[in-house]
């Protein structure tokens, strides 16, 4: 929705009653801090906007949300769209959409987590990755405690990983 | 490569059934979902991402052992017809057929794996083998699968499994299914009870041809639904006892109807026979249904074991767009009718009449009673 003065987007919605009618008017932030909205004593501009029928209640002044939905920090599908389409935009979707990747599943499966083949070479390279976090991890509180010794030895098995994993990553 | 003209010449062995007993369960398909990790699925990818994941899946599939000598086309490379013609195949979707420049379909040389890139995945796979042998169809494919696996980065998930566009395929993005042609239950007004206790345990059953929950010609696809929690082998192992079942209950309702009623068994195969081999207009619907049949006809021994292969040819080219291949040109639906018929007739010309003096003595093998929990 635009901003009924300016035409850009709106992001605070005013809603009152006049005359028994509901009427709402949104604004853009400047216009809304120009016009005093935010300060839900000020009012003249209601009577402004809608032709001078005189305000007789406030209902609400709320600043809404962003209306943009939630993205996908990858392809930039949103929520809106998911909860259209059904369909996800790429792999990482589920990563971003979790909790919604949960409700969805739930009931369209004979369960939620998977049993079956692993891709060859993927789950070893978990493994590696999850050795790597922790060895670095060990490294800082070796060197947090000034154990120089340890910490050159968790080095040295942090660049042997290193080179493992960046070796098999290149395809043969 | 292959040319079209040569796909179409030379039907697939799981299409006529040739070296397995495909009386029943007519074909056993597996069907994978993949995609590569870190492009956006077809369905939501621009055009020029589409492009380059063809660019990188398709010389990788067609580079494969199984696929040399294969066909290899761009969607945007063949007619609407060509198109429909596959898919009257069962080699490539309805929805592929929909697709064009960015999709591509690659078919190994038999005709027993075929590939769908960019269709709802960046990769839909499938193995078809006759009969039922799921579990050997499953094989071609595994194998298969990790050939490509070794060239590409499949998008997983240690918890969801292989990703896929549809939250329904997630997991093993494995769907398997046996196609069935199940006259006799039908016939005996089992065919509900079955069907009912088949959903019953999880599985998906629906009509071939026809529309809805319509069926046409007596076949029916059984399928899994679930893709993820299971493993591939749990899904399979469940799947070929429930078909296998099926299919005995088939045969019990075969041999049932023989013994009980064999004057009404003759007198639906010899219509069916008499309406085939005289009808000089027939719509698909009408035809399905008495080639169904007729292939019964040929199980139970009313005519000889061939038909069986016979009919599951003319199911084939006796759909719409094959029919416009054969005359090669655009038909009314009319003139479809008069050309239906005329290759149903043709083919029945050597085809002896139904002989009730004929029928298989019923087998002795009725011991292991199926467990579908039907009375």
């Amino acid at each position: 929705m635009d901003c009924d003065k300016c035409g850009k987007p709106a992001k605070v919605h005013l809603t009152q009653l006049v005359g028994g009618k509901i009427k709402k008017v949104a604004l853009c932030n400047e216009c809304a801090a120009d016009s005093g909205v935010t300060d839900p004593t000020g009012f003249a501009l209601a009577d402004m906007l809608l032709g001078g029928e005189g305000e007789q209640k406030v209902a609400s002044v709320v600043p809404r949300p962003p209306r943009k939905s939630r993205a996908c920090p990858d392809c930039g599908f949103t929520l809106d769209d998911l909860k259209r389409i059904r369909r996800f935009g790429c792999g990482n979707c589920y990563e971003a959409f979790r909790e919604e990747v949960q409700d969805m599943i739930r009931g369209m499966h004979k369960g939620t987590s998977h049993c079956g083949k692993v891709p060859d070479g993927l789950m070893e390279m978990r493994q590696r990755k999850l050795r790597l976090e922790e060895l670095r991890a060990r490294l800082d509180q070796a060197i947090a405690a000034e154990n120089y010794e340890e910490a050159a030895g968790l080095r040295d098995e942090i660049r042997q990983l290193e080179e493992d994993m960046s070796k098999s990553e290149t395809p043969s | 490569m292959m040319r079209f003209s040569t796909l179409l010449k030379h039907p697939a062995d799981w299409m006529t059934g040739k070296g397995a007993d495909n009386a029943v369960v007519l074909t056993s398909r597996i069907r994978l979902a993949r995609n590569l990790a870190g492009v956006p699925f077809p369905g939501w990818a621009k055009k020029a991402q589409r492009e380059e994941v063809l660019e990188k899946l398709r010389p990788t599939i067609e580079g494969l052992s199984c696929m040399k000598d294969g066909f290899s086309k761009s969607l945007d490379s063949l007619s609407s017809v060509q198109k429909q013609v596959m898919v009257e195949r069962h080699l490539i979707s309805r929805e592929h057929a929909a697709r064009g420049e960015g999709s591509a379909a690659v078919i190994e040389r038999r005709q027993s794996v075929a590939v769908m890139l960019n269709e709802e995945d960046h990769l839909r796979m499938q193995a078809i083998r006759p009969g039922l042998d799921l579990s050997e169809a499953y094989e071609t494919l595994n194998r298969f699968d990790d050939e490509v696996a070794e060239a590409v980065e499949y998008a997983f998930d240690p918890e969801l499994g292989y990703l896929t566009t549809c939250p329904t395929n997630l997991g093993t993005g494995m769907r398997a299914s046996s196609m069935l042609h199940l006259p006799a239950l039908v016939i005996s007004d089992q065919i509900g009870q079955v069907l009912q206790a088949v959903g019953k345990i999880g599985l998906a059953v629906r009509g071939i041809f026809g529309e809805g929950t319509e069926s046409l010609g007596n076949l029916f696809q059984i399928s899994n639904q679930s893709t993820l929690g299971e493993s591939e082998a749990t899904i399979l192992r469940r799947l070929e006892r429930v078909i296998a079942q099926v299919a005995k209950h088939e045969r019990n309702a075969r041999e049932k109807l023989l013994e009980d009623d064999p004057e009404m068994v003759s007198d639906k195969i010899g219509r069916g026979y008499g309406v085939l081999k005289h009808a000089w207009i027939i719509d698909s619907k009408e035809a399905l249904n008495h080639l169904s049949l007729l292939r019964l006809g040929g199980d139970l021994g009313f005519l000889p074991p061939e038909t069986v292969a016979m009919c599951d040819e003319l199911l084939m080219e006796i759909q719409p767009a094959h029919l416009q291949i054969h005359s090669g040109r655009k038909l009314a639906p009319e003139e479809r009718d008069a050309i239906r018929a005329e290759i149903i007739r043709s083919r029945l010309q050597s085809l002896e009449p139904p002989d009730i003096g004929k029928i298989k003595k019923p087998g002795g093998d009725d011991d292991a009673s199926p467990d579908l929990g039907i009375a």
